[in-house]
């Protein structure tokens, strides 16, 4: 086990980590509701363990690269709370001006490049990431996420390939909750362990329980060690389940009511929570203070959004080029 | 010309290339048998014994993910040509060219430009039919967010690459592979040349023949029979698609009246329908007789010479336009 998740500090931070994506995609769902939020919204709840894991291996030269449903890395990567919900909200103060809206986040501070709601789509940007930091020769780690969807994606398998023969640091991050909208993963794939796939590439590759954080950092730590160490890329499957609809438009038709609740019981936080509380590191008072923490930041984001401004129609046509002398 | 050498359009964008790659050590290529091979066209010949390996990359079959890579690559700080075998096979990669080349600026609010460079053969005219002949550069050019050039001089074969990695934005460069034969003079000392531009090649005054890439040989080859029977045209290579230099072409319009488009793309919804629209709205009243063009039949190319011949625009079509235009066919 990393040390660092025997220190009761840090296991109630992850805790912490956790909470915050939950409770910010709860108000998201509300304010989808409200008419806040427009466009499509991909909720992460029942997946935080996943982003907030693979997260904690990672440092701030690194570089993220995710799929629409990337509220959760956004906030594990370090963007504010205050920049994600602007960006909802259509507002000037979001990180993208609000051009983007929830499934395209990008921050160039965190050197997150994306938010790609083409599934498939960032595995090939990735890979070129990568190649850029093995050409400069800098010990870099670009980790790209992506749903089980994409694994029958042709530019799953270009991406693959490339990354194995040119050896580049990326670190595959496939988030597997069994559905793709409606398509569950042995409706659409003949071979339905992944690892088989990667390893196709002679890329190493390990499984992991994604309702499992801790179990999630100490792959994510193993992995990128390995990737950064030179040893081109590596392949993590989270196995996980998304609690909530695939988008605000699904009636669910697809998954039994049953097969939800089932895995509801393994909620990443609550079993992290379960887990601290068992070995006496946090008790009520914590949680009530971790609580009103989390509510105080995304209510100040909420505030933050409102009061934004909106974009000058006026500047619709800027940032199609660049802006000479800016760069 | 002092100090002007005989060379081809595959030799000036050789050296083009290698010129990229001694300036800037962030230059590198990369694509389809570019190296060992030494390039489909013979483009990249010998460019890998002087630059090894690690800078004239091959890469598997795979268009989606090498030029995915190019854009991840140009992102974290290098500016990679990559080199696409044929414009029918850049559809593999659409997908990056479009979604994610062309709108990451816009979509994440300025933070994130493309400056890489995306060079692939265009067009027919070497009986290849119907998966390796088209002319799709007008209908990239429908694309905001990228830029698209198309050489159809020596001079631009030489000049365009490197003003085209210097953009902080995707280039895309069509190169109509029957040109890449081409000889002519080119200055010693010639390099990098404007890309923002339009260029009048031949003045005159009776009409304007716009045209660009593959089609302007045969443009100035039309030119010069024109002249032979009175006829003193004026030819403008269009250059760049887009963004489309759209003064000098109306500039053109409004001394000479009249206006032939060349293009080897499809008729409808091409790069000259979008030139004629431009005509009209700007400068209709100056018209002394409705435009015409020629373009490429709209059929997929087939293999046979004499149907692929009349498939695309040749001398004497463009010649029967221009006459038809000044009213010299009755
Ligand atoms: C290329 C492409 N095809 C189809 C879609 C529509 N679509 C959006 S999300 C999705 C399912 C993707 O599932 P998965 O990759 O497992 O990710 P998840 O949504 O489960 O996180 C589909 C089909 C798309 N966005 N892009």
């Amino acid at each position: 086990m990393t040390r660092r998740l025997e220190e009761p500090d840090y296991r109630r931070r992850l805790l912490h980590e956790m909470v915050r994506i939950r409770r910010f995609e709860e108000k998201c769902a509300e304010l989808y509701s409200a008419t806040k939020i427009r466009g499509f919204l991909h909720l992460y709840i029942g997946e935080e363990a996943g982003a907030v894991g693979i997260m904690q291996a990672l440092q701030p030269e690194d570089a993220v690269v995710a799929t629409y449903r990337e509220h959760g890395h956004a906030l594990a990567r370090g963007i504010s709370a205050r920049a994600l919900m602007a960006e909802m909200f259509g507002k000037v103060e979001g990180c993208c001006r609000g051009r983007g809206g929830s499934m395209h986040i990008f921050d160039a501070a965190t050197r997150f490049y994306g938010g790609n709601a083409i599934v498939g789509g960032g595995l090939p940007l990735a890979a070129g990431l990568a190649l850029a930091d093995k050409m400069e020769g800098r010990d870099r780690v670009t980790a790209c996420f992506f749903g089980e969807g994409a694994i029958a994606e042709g530019e799953f398998h270009e991406s693959m390939n490339l990354a194995a023969l040119w050896q580049l640091p990326v670190l595959f991050c496939c988030e597997n909750n069994l559905y793709a909208m409606g398509t569950a993963l042995r409706r659409s794939e003949s071979e339905t362990n992944l690892a088989v796939k990667a390893a196709a590439y002679d890329v190493p590759s390990w499984a992991v329980d994604g309702m499992d954080v801790a179990a999630v950092v100490e792959a994510a730590e193993r992995a990128a060690t390995a990737v950064r160490a030179g040893g081109g890329p590596y392949f993590l499957e989270c196995r996980t389940y998304r609690f909530r609809a695939h988008s605000m438009y699904d009636p669910e038709l697809y998954r039994a009511k049953q097969e939800v609740e089932e895995w509801k019981k393994r909620d990443p936080i609550a079993t992290w929570m379960a887990t601290l509380e068992a070995a006496g590191e946090i008790d009520a008072a914590t949680l009530q203070r971790m609580d009103a923490d989390v509510a105080a930041e995304i209510d100040d984001a909420i505030a933050f959004a409102e009061a934004g401004t909106l974009e000058p129609v006026a500047d619709l046509e800027r940032f199609v080029f660049s802006e000479r002398g800016s760069e | 010309m002092s100090g002007a050498v005989k060379t081809t359009c595959r030799e000036a964008l050789r050296a083009a290339i290698r010129e990229a790659m001694q300036r800037d050590s962030r230059v590198f290529l990369m694509g389809e048998d570019v190296g060992e091979y030494g390039g489909c066209f013979a483009v990249s010949k010998g460019l890998l014994d002087e630059f090894g390996p690690e800078r004239i990359r091959d890469t598997p079959l795979s268009e989606s993910v090498f030029v995915g890579a190019g854009i991840g690559a140009a992102m974290n700080g290098l500016r990679p040509i990559v080199e696409v075998m044929t414009v029918n096979f850049s559809l593999l990669a659409l997908d990056q060219i479009l979604n994610n080349a062309a709108t990451i600026l816009h979509m994440s609010g300025g933070q994130f430009n493309v400056p890489l460079v995306i060079r692939m053969a265009t067009g027919g005219g070497r009986q290849l039919a119907a998966q390796h002949s088209h002319s799709l550069e007008g209908w990239y050019a429908h694309i905001p967010g990228i830029k698209v050039l198309t050489p159809g001089t020596i001079e631009d074969f030489r000049g365009m690459l490197w003003t085209a990695l210097e953009d902080p934005d995707p280039v895309l460069i069509f190169e109509n592979a029957l040109l890449y034969n081409l000889e002519g003079e080119l200055a010693e000392d010639a390099g990098p040349v404007d890309i923002s531009k339009a260029r009048v090649l031949r003045s005159g005054t009776s009409l304007s023949l716009f045209s660009y890439g593959g089609s302007i040989p045969k443009t100035l080859e039309a030119a010069v029979q024109l002249e032979s029977r009175g006829i003193d045209p004026e030819v403008v290579d269009l250059r760049t698609l887009r963004p489309l230099d759209t003064a000098t072409i109306i500039d053109s319009v409004r001394r000479t009246h009249r206006a032939v488009i060349v293009d080897e793309g499809w008729r409808s919804g091409s790069i000259s329908a979008e030139i004629m629209a431009r005509i009209m709205e700007e400068s209709f009243y100056e018209l002394d007789a409705p435009v015409a063009r020629v373009c490429t039949a709209e059929v997929p190319l087939p293999y046979a010479k004499q149907m692929e011949d009349a498939a695309l625009p040749r001398v004497e079509t463009i010649i029967e336009a221009a006459m038809n235009v000044v009213g010299g066919n009755g």
